[in-house]
């Protein structure tokens, strides 16, 4: 069967999604800019602006010295980048085959769909009209062949390029169509040419020795005789379950109910599918048209109903039913696999590690997931930066915990300066003040120099010295700095057993 | 002869059901663990550190806080030492990971759970205490009421995962339903051979209160990841008496 394709350019992308947001923006002078070499340079101008002149690529201050009340903005490339992926499902109404081509088109393989719109012609004004009513300014083209339709889309006026016709309906187009490098687009102009046309009548070895393999591979692309490749957009599966009711809810033991069939249908597909539930929303349509939701976290990947339900319980109070809630959905907006055997990350006798994990997701729901630390050992002397926060379970330590160099049981987040007595330069203290008490040392090892790591952070190292008082307390002392340059600082960092 | 045997055997196994029945754990499991203690051995009940319970420490200052930790980090590490993962829950902590591994505990196996308002240590403590999937909970707080720590009591008991609840600078030493009370204090280390500089740690261990038990003061030293028991004369308290007086 033929292949056809078709080639959706939008034009003012950027533009358009800013207009959708702000719709008081439309028809107005304004810009999205990036900064690039320090300097803030347009990336994408309104349709209104363009008019006047001003073309992407301009520096910024170079438009506001024209237009002074241009408006400008920040582009967004991820969004940006979002909103032409969520525009290529939005045409898996038209076509299972869409691909999305950087940063501002769409190419969709209609081989055998068009029909089914009654032809190419209807077919292809249907998706032009509906994409111009959401507010979107787009170009189209179909085509046997991906470079012709996004060439014609983009450069050429005709709609449909008839079978085996693309060589007529590119002759005309200029070579840039042709998804060219800069370099070629240059020496193609300083030679002359000036519509692809021109390049058709020209023996192919004259090309490739001129121009290089790439114009050819392109010109052949566009003209079917290379083959090209479209990567699909995959659908992203939607985990959202409904239940409506046949009366409004109003009570928590309601809410519960509905909250565990939910539960059940969702956690009856992960057990399908193999995926379980890292986040989830769950929320109630309210009888005068307001929504209300609580939402969960997990710490791994659960499909455990009972789990989730105990994660959700902790908030169903935050839920206001009103007059009634008439329509509930569970959706869990991230999924993630689920291994079958859970593998043993640590070998322990009568426990499992999803016991705990949901004791840890318990936890997290009620007193926060910055609660919740694990560490790691980390290669720095610094004692700051010798350990690593790990937020899995399952993360092993790369290397050894150290223990050739003493470290206190207790530390202060923040070492508090002392007042010392030295006898001494590089002696440990006589005795220090902590906290309006003098604390008499007895003996003393030390000192341990760690230096700043200066590829981090620069500063004079410090000294440590363990001491030990009269009481058989001991202390983790430091002095900032070195004798000589100024007077060193001491300060009490931990605690040792 | 055989009759006096006969009558032992009988008078023990009438105690290990009465401890069983009081909530002490006497099976196999508990046997098998060897905390080091020694001679302390004999202040529990039928002769073994009572698993399975609630161990309340109390410290009055920082130092003895530091000191209360490492020694309840040394029980510690022989209750994780069969692998498994201990849930530390702790307000303002101070604790240094790294520093565990001394005490002869990997420091990746215990996960911290640091908490902003006090109360909810307790919350988390009784949650964690539920999960049989633990070997340990450690709790460090402030205050803590009766009634508070007999909800903590009975989720162990179900459980049978050991607790220690460390009273970190408590504003009065209520009476808690807890199985026994500790009091760590450190001791003047001495010297290694006469050389100069800090010896092994020692402290000072006091069980305050044991419940079918006899309370006493042991002193050990933590020296080659094992606690050693020590005899130092009471020169502590008259330096500690001439200290306070010293500085009052």
């Amino acid at each position: 069967m033929p292949k056809r394709y078709l080639y959706i350019w939008f034009g003012y992308l950027a533009p358009d999604r800013l207009v959708k947001i702000n719709p008081e923006l439309r028809n107005g002078p304004f810009l999205l800019y990036a900064a690039e070499h320090g300097r803030m340079v347009a990336r994408a101008v309104s349709p209104a602006l363009e008019e006047e002149g001003i073309t992407r690529g301009m520096v910024v201050a170079d438009v506001r010295a024209i237009f002074p009340d241009v408006k400008v903005f920040a582009a967004e490339p991820a969004a940006e980048e979002k909103l032409l992926k969520d525009l290529a499902e939005w045409c898996f109404r038209f076509t299972p085959t869409v691909a999305v081509d950087p940063t501002d088109g769409l190419i969709l393989d209609i081989s055998g769909c068009a029909h089914l719109w009654g032809g190419e012609l209807p077919y292809v004004r249907t998706i032009i009209s509906r994409l111009r009513k959401g507010g979107y300014s787009v170009r189209a083209a179909i085509a046997d062949t991906i470079g012709a339709a996004r060439a014609v889309a983009r450069y050429g006026n005709e709609l449909i390029v008839e079978a085996q016709k693309q060589s007529d309906a590119l002759a005309l187009l200029p070579p840039v169509a042709l998804r060219l490098d800069d370099v070629t687009l240059q020496r193609l102009n300083k030679l002359g040419f000036r519509q692809i046309g021109q390049l058709l009548s020209i023996p192919r070895a004259n090309l490739r020795r001129r121009l290089g393999e790439m114009l050819l591979y392109r010109l052949g692309q566009a003209l079917g005789t290379e083959r090209e490749l479209l990567k699909p957009v995959q659908p992203t599966p939607v985990y959202l379950e409904r239940l409506p009711c046949l009366e409004p809810i109003r009570t928590a033991k309601g809410i519960e109910i509905a909250l565990e069939r939910l539960l059940e249908m969702l956690c009856a597909r992960f057990f399908r599918e193999g995926k379980g539930m890292r986040t989830g929303v769950f929320k109630g349509y309210r009888l005068d048209g307001e929504t209300v939701q609580i939402s969960i976290g997990t710490n791994r990947a659960s499909r455990n109903a009972a789990h989730l339900f105990r994660l959700f319980e902790l908030k169903i109070v935050e839920l206001e039913p009103a007059l009634g809630i008439e329509l509930f959905t569970l959706e869990a907006t991230l999924v993630e696999d689920v291994s079958e055997a859970q593998e043993a990350l640590w070998s322990m006798p009568g426990s499992n590690q999803t016991a705990i994990a949901e004791l840890l997701d318990n936890i997290a729901g009620k007193v926060g997931a910055q609660a919740v630390h694990r560490y790691l050992p980390q290669e720095h002397y610094w004692p700051e930066r010798s350990v690593k926060e790990v937020s899995t379970l399952g993360e092993q330590p790369e290397t050894e915990w150290r223990t050739d160099k003493p470290r206190p049981l207790h530390i202060l987040s923040r070492p508090e300066p002392v007042e010392v007595m030295v006898a001494l330069p590089d002696y440990p203290p006589k005795h220090f003040r902590y906290k309006g008490e003098i604390i008499n040392i007895v003996c003393a090892d030390g000192p341990e120099r760690i230096e700043q790591e200066w590829w981090l952070q620069s500063g004079p190292p410090r000294d440590y010295y363990q001491v030990e008082d009269e009481n058989g307390a001991r202390y983790w002392l430091f002095r900032l700095g070195l004798y000589g340059d100024r007077k060193p600082e001491w300060f009490l960092h931990g605690f040792f057993v | 002869m055989e009759a006096i045997t006969g009558k032992n055997e009988m008078i023990r196994q009438l105690r290990e059901k009465i401890l069983s029945m009081e909530g002490f754990n006497v099976g196999d499991d508990s046997r098998r663990l060897d905390f080091g203690l020694g001679a302390m051995n004999a202040a529990f009940p039928g002769g073994i550190f009572p698993v399975g319970a609630i161990h309340e420490f109390s410290s009055p200052d920082e130092t003895c806080a530091a000191a209360a930790n490492g020694f309840l980090s040394v029980l510690l590490g022989t209750l994780m030492k069969k692998g498994g993962i201990c849930l530390w829950v702790s307000f303002n902590r101070k604790l240094f990971p790294p520093a565990l591994k001394f005490l002869g505990i990997e420091p990746h196996r215990v996960i911290f759970i640091d908490v902003r308002r006090p109360k909810e240590v307790l919350w988390v403590m009784e949650q964690a205490l539920k999960n049989k999937a633990l070997s340990a909970v450690v709790a460090e707080l402030r205050d803590v009421n009766f009634a508070e720590s007999r909800r903590l009591q009975l989720a162990v008991e179900d459980s049978k995962v050991t607790g220690f609840l460390h009273r970190r600078q408590p504003r009065m030493e209520n009476a808690l339903a807890c199985v026994a009370r500790w009091k760590i204090t450190p001791l003047p280390s001495s010297a290694n051979d006469g050389l100069p500089g800090v010896g092994f740690p020692r402290w000072q261990v006091e069980l305050v209160k044991i419940r079918n038990g006899r309370p006493g003061i042991w002193q050990f030293e933590w020296k080659n990841e094992k606690l050693y028991s020590v005899q130092q004369s009471t020169a502590l308290s008259a330096k500690s008496v001439k200290k306070q007086r010293k500085y009052a």
